[in-house]
């Protein structure tokens, strides 16, 4: 389960959108492996630091379009690294990545007007309010039509609900206002894929329960979301797949679905005699069975747990309660990115 | 196409970066064609408002403003009790109690060692370094504002910050001495007398001179900036490679490198109060600031495009 599965597409990335075969002018290096139905593409993308230190190693992300993808992993698993070569902040020591089809860090000037991104926390002029750090950041992208600045402006500020405070200064916001003003700043002109790193960090539960919100909003209007987050339950409501960084590798890529599947669930009897009942289930093929103080439990494997009840009712086993248990996200989560503090990236 | 992405795979197959394959995919999104002209002429306005509009900036225009006219009030006063002649030192001063008009190149050569290049530095040495500290280069480069051309406009606010500090002393000190002093016709350096409209012409070259000095500085300033996300460090750095330059420009066992430190050329402008004009020595001097302006402004750009953005 710690494969990468780089390959899968999901339901979104339907095959066949890769190429025109006429295109005569076609740059065979740069083609090599586009797939626009992905919004997001890395292969074998790595950041070696000057240091020596690894910190993205070989990873291979496929990002269709349309999902939501949170990007999951502890502080300092690399998710900032790989998002900063996304964007073409950094430089990739080697691999490769792409964003809507089009090579980065080379297509930065043609590929992010049509990305939105929140990197590392916001970040303004404290001097100015919000509306003006909205209009300087405006005024920078060359795409911009400067006639629907203030309307595209106003609309912003107010999807993130903060038109009233636009005119306070960024330096007086309250950490989830400027959360929010990066959020608008993201969503100035029209997007196809929105970079979200971190939106909730440093937020209590209503701001979070916001940004998922918004994130949500962002979705239905058919925008790629790729969402990153050292918390799976910040964002597993919303998210339709995830990849999982840990120590600069990707150790899942898939939907919560297969990510789900992934963890093995264990049939749980609880009885008067758990040591017959294991015995009756060892009989029945059931590996390693479990006794604890009145339960015993076992991998399920493919076995139906109504065909065990009735077997350890036929075998004379008093059975006081039965169940499948299959551990949580958040377990097959922590079990991928280890528990705790161990952060060795 | 079955699943009809926006990023059509025929213009994907175009020249990857330029050509007219790249405006196809802002179009697709109905996107104004906006030119890239004006595109940048607002960027440009948009940071020069930043730059003008900042508090601390003005803060320091106003400072600088008051010089000329604290150095307008001493040599009036100093000038007083022996009738003509004050200060001694600087060839300008004898002339000052003739002419107000000198008080301008007084107050140039004064404020040249110091304070109008730390002044300079301020934006200079801010420019990349204030946004990488505050962390908005990350956010200005995703826009994306383009690596070259964020530098180009940097630069760009930096030259207009430049003349504007320089202009702005040279009009007050006029100012300050056409109220001081009597003025009229103005007798050069080489003796030779011009009128005052002429004398006026010629204190406009000096402040371009001097303008295009303080441009070369806000270059090495730039390329500074690039090197850190702390501007204060930065405008430090510049601050102390100004006064280094000018106490090496004094040794005169240095004499031999003297021609090529960056601030050697900087009160040069007085081979503009000359007939005939000593066209050589102020050639020299604008050679000098194009050298520095290439070889920093190169490195800026070498910085800029090439370095990881972590701030």
């Amino acid at each position: 389960m710690t494969d990468v599965d780089a390959g899968s597409p999901g339901p979104a990335g339907a095959p066949g959108a890769t190429a025109d075969p006429a295109a005569p002018r076609r740059d065979a290096v740069r083609r090599a492996g586009t797939d626009t139905a992905l919004a997001v593409s890395t292969t074998g993308l790595t950041k070696r630091f000057r240091g020596g230190q690894v910190a993205v190693d070989h990873i291979d992300l496929a990002v269709s379009r349309g999902s939501v993808y949170g990007f999951l992993g502890p502080n300092g698993s690399g998710k900032t690294t790989t998002i900063r070569m996304l964007l073409g902040l950094a430089f990739p020591t080697s691999g490769r990545a792409e964003l809507l089809g089009v090579r980065m860090p080379e297509g930065t000037v043609r590929v992010l007007p049509h990305v939105g991104s929140l990197i590392e926390g916001p970040a303004f002029y404290p001097f100015l309010n919000g509306r003006d750090n909205l209009a300087r950041s405006d005024a920078a992208d060359r795409t911009a039509d400067p006639r629907t600045a203030a309307d595209r402006i106003n609309g912003a500020l107010d999807r993130v609900g903060l038109l009233a405070a636009a005119g306070k200064r960024y330096r007086n916001y309250s950490l989830g206002m400027k959360q929010r003003l990066a959020i608008a700043a993201s969503l100035l002109t029209p997007r196809q894929l929105i970079i979200l790193d971190e939106p909730t960090n440093g937020l209590d539960p209503q701001g979070t329960r916001e940004v998922r919100s918004l994130i949500r909003e962002i979705a239905a209007d058919g925008i790629t979301v790729f969402v990153s987050s050292h918390l799976l339950a910040e964002v597993e409501q919303v998210c339709s797949h995830v990849g999982v960084m840990r120590t600069g590798r990707l150790v899942f890529q898939g939907s919560l679905a297969e990510l789900r599947r992934t963890g093995a669930a264990r049939i749980r009897v609880e009885t008067a005699d758990p040591v017959a009942a294991a015995a009756v289930l060892q009989k029945l093929g059931l590996p390693e069975p479990l006794v604890a103080r009145d339960e015993v439990t076992a991998p399920l494997g493919d076995f139906a747990a109504e065909q065990i009840c009735a077997d350890l009712v036929h075998a004379g086993i008093g059975v006081r309660g039965l169940g499948v248990v299959s551990p949580s996200l958040e377990e097959l989560f922590v079990g991928l990115t280890g528990e705790g503090y161990d952060v060795d990236g | 196409m079955a699943e009809a992405p926006p990023i059509e795979s025929g213009q994907s197959a175009e020249s990857p970066l330029a050509g007219p394959g790249s405006a196809a995919l802002g179009r697709t999104e109905g996107r104004p064609a906006v030119g890239p002209a004006r595109a940048w002429l607002r960027f440009f306005l948009s940071e020069l408002r930043q730059v003008f509009l900042r508090r601390r900036n003005l803060l320091l225009l106003a400072v600088v403003a008051l010089f000329p006219i604290i150095i307008g009030i001493g040599l009036r006063l100093a000038s007083h009790p022996h009738g003509g002649g004050g200060g001694g030192g600087l060839s300008f001063v004898t002339q000052l109690t003739g002419n107000g008009i000198f008080l301008t190149f007084i107050a140039l050569s004064l404020l040249l060692t110091l304070v109008m290049p730390v002044v300079v530095a301020v934006v200079a040495g801010d420019s990349i370094a204030g946004e990488a500290g505050y962390g908005t280069l990350r956010y200005l480069l995703a826009v994306p504002a383009g690596r070259t051309r964020l530098l180009a406009v940097k630069y760009a606010v930096i030259v207009v910050f430049a003349v504007a500090v320089t202009f702005e002393v040279s009009a007050v000190a006029l100012a300050t001495g056409a109220v001081l002093f009597p003025i009229g016709p103005v007798t050069l350096l080489s003796g030779t007398t011009v009128s005052l409209a002429e004398g006026i012409l010629r204190l406009v070259l000096v402040s371009l001179y001097v303008s295009a000095a303080m441009a070369a500085l806000g270059a090495i300033g730039l390329a500074v900036s690039t090197l850190t996300e702390h501007a204060i460090g930065a405008i430090a750095g510049l601050a102390i490679f100004v006064v280094a330059s000018e106490i090496a420009d004094q040794v005169p066992q240095f004499a031999v490198i003297q021609p090529y430190l960056p601030t050697h050329w900087w009160n040069s402008f007085d081979a503009l109060l000359r007939v005939p004009i000593d066209s050589s020595t102020l050639l020299k001097g604008l050679l000098s600031f194009a050298v520095y302006l290439l070889i920093f402004g190169s490195f800026a750009w070498a910085r800029l495009t090439t370095a990881d953005v972590t701030s």
